[in-house]
């Protein structure tokens, strides 16, 4: 989970309270989930504890809590340790899409999972398209084009897994069946 | 949607090898259609057909509503040269013209004089970012500046339709996908209709519909790819 080591990243150039947070971070990173209040709230409690991050001042003028907190030492050899640590890639496939095609073919047969492809390959198909419009729409910022094409690059990786897939079901069912 | 260019029932061999079994195909005004499918699926002859480059054996292309098959060749060249812009993989330059006498040539072929055809030429390389290289000859520019002028080409007549075959096939990702935002933009502007023939689905992402052949027939399931067993595509056969 990177959340906490997004906050981190955005505390590295100055204090700032949980509002400012989570708009940064829902700027910063287009397309990805957006925070909830109550998620940033938890997981500044947690850097806190940590000692990863501390308070640095509080301005309760203007309404809710505008706790600042402020990246300590530890929490920037943190930030650092995690920005240079090479994600190892992923050991175990764990994707609901191949889980389905093994489950379909468990549970009823090849047709089953042959419908199941075509009906994903058409949603993924679907988001790409909606992801394309993004990227190229006139006045879009580069982080809107890096955002979208990261999920793109996965959509067609797992539209080229489908289709593949869909020419292995005959052999894939006979194996799982002998 | 007004319907612009429609294909029924097309059929296409190459000697005893069919390309096309029985095609249909509509694409409407302003509409941009990719035609995917794997290789030697029958994609590019289709693209061909509709463009009336090469004839069908059987079925209909009409264009306006008009069969352009009944067409005398002289008619459906003078259509290509009015209403088609054509775009292929490598831009087909020809390489002892410079830039603008490049992109001028369609202008000069349908009748402009030499002067107004090379002023739109020039406006149309400045459109694709090329304006500094039109006394370039092609063979001094790089992949993506040749394709930038051959779709400053294939546009410069502000064709109707833009049978674009592997329009960025030849360039690196980066490139690629600059030009063809490009065309895309452009295209939308005018309202120019695209059929797009790609085998990439991030590709065939650009177009706003998706037809997918397999073995020189519609593909249903998009997938391009056998179904063993199934009826629909039971006499799948080896095909150019």
């Amino acid at each position: 989970m990177s959340t906490p080591y997004v906050l981190l990243g955005l505390l590295a150039d100055g204090p700032r309270h949980g509002y400012d947070l989570k708009r940064a971070h829902d700027t910063r990173m287009p397309h990805a989930k957006p925070l909830a209040f109550g998620q940033v709230y938890a997981t500044l409690g947690r850097l806190e504890r940590d000692g990863l991050v501390e308070q640095s001042g509080s301005d309760r003028d203007s309404g809710p809590d505008r706790t600042s907190y402020a990246l300590t030492e530890a929490g920037r050899e943190k930030l650092d340790g995690w920005l240079t640590e090479i994600e190892p890639p992923a050991p175990f496939v764990t994707s609901a899409l191949f889980s389905k095609v093994v489950v379909s073919l468990l549970a009823a047969d090849a047709d089953r999972a042959r419908g199941y492809l075509v009906a994903q390959r058409a949603a993924h198909s679907a988001r790409l398209r909606e992801l394309t419009v993004v990227k190229t729409a006139p006045e879009v910022s580069v982080g809107d084009v890096v955002a979208a094409d990261f999920a793109i690059a996965h959509l067609d990786a797992d539209l080229r897994w489908l289709q593949t897939t869909l020419l292995r079901v005959a052999d894939l069912e006979r194996e799982v069946h002998s | 949607m007004t319907v612009l260019l429609r294909g029924d029932d097309l059929h296409r061999s190459y000697g005893p090898t069919p390309a096309l079994r029985g095609v249909d195909i509509e694409i409407g005004e302003g509409e941009i259609v990719a035609v995917t499918g794997p290789s030697g699926c029958g994609k590019s002859t289709l693209l061909h057909c509709l463009a009336g480059i090469l004839r069908v054996d059987s079925g209909q292309v009409r264009y306006r509503d008009q069969d352009i098959g009944l067409w005398s060749e002289a008619a459906r060249s003078k259509l290509r040269r009015t209403d088609f812009g054509v775009l292929f993989q490598f831009g087909q330059l020809v390489p002892e013209l410079t830039a603008v006498e490049n992109v001028a040539l369609p202008l000069l072929l349908a009748g402009s004089g030499r002067r107004e055809a090379r002023e739109v030429a020039t406006t149309w390389l400045d459109r694709f970012g090329v304006a500094d290289l039109a006394e370039q000859l092609p063979g001094a520019m790089s992949g993506g500046q040749q394709q930038r002028c051959a779709v400053a080409r294939a546009l410069v007549t502000e064709p109707r339709v833009l049978f674009a075959d592997e329009p960025t096939g030849a360039l690196d990702v980066l490139t690629g996908e600059q030009v063809l935002t490009e065309i895309i933009r452009v295209v939308r502007e005018l309202g120019t209709s695209v059929l797009l023939v790609t085998h990439e689905a991030q590709i065939a992402a650009y177009a706003d519909r998706e037809v997918t052949l397999r073995d020189g027939a519609l593909d249903p399931t998009g997938l391009g790819a056998a179904l063993p067993g199934s009826v629909v595509f039971a006499d799948g056969g080896g095909v150019a």
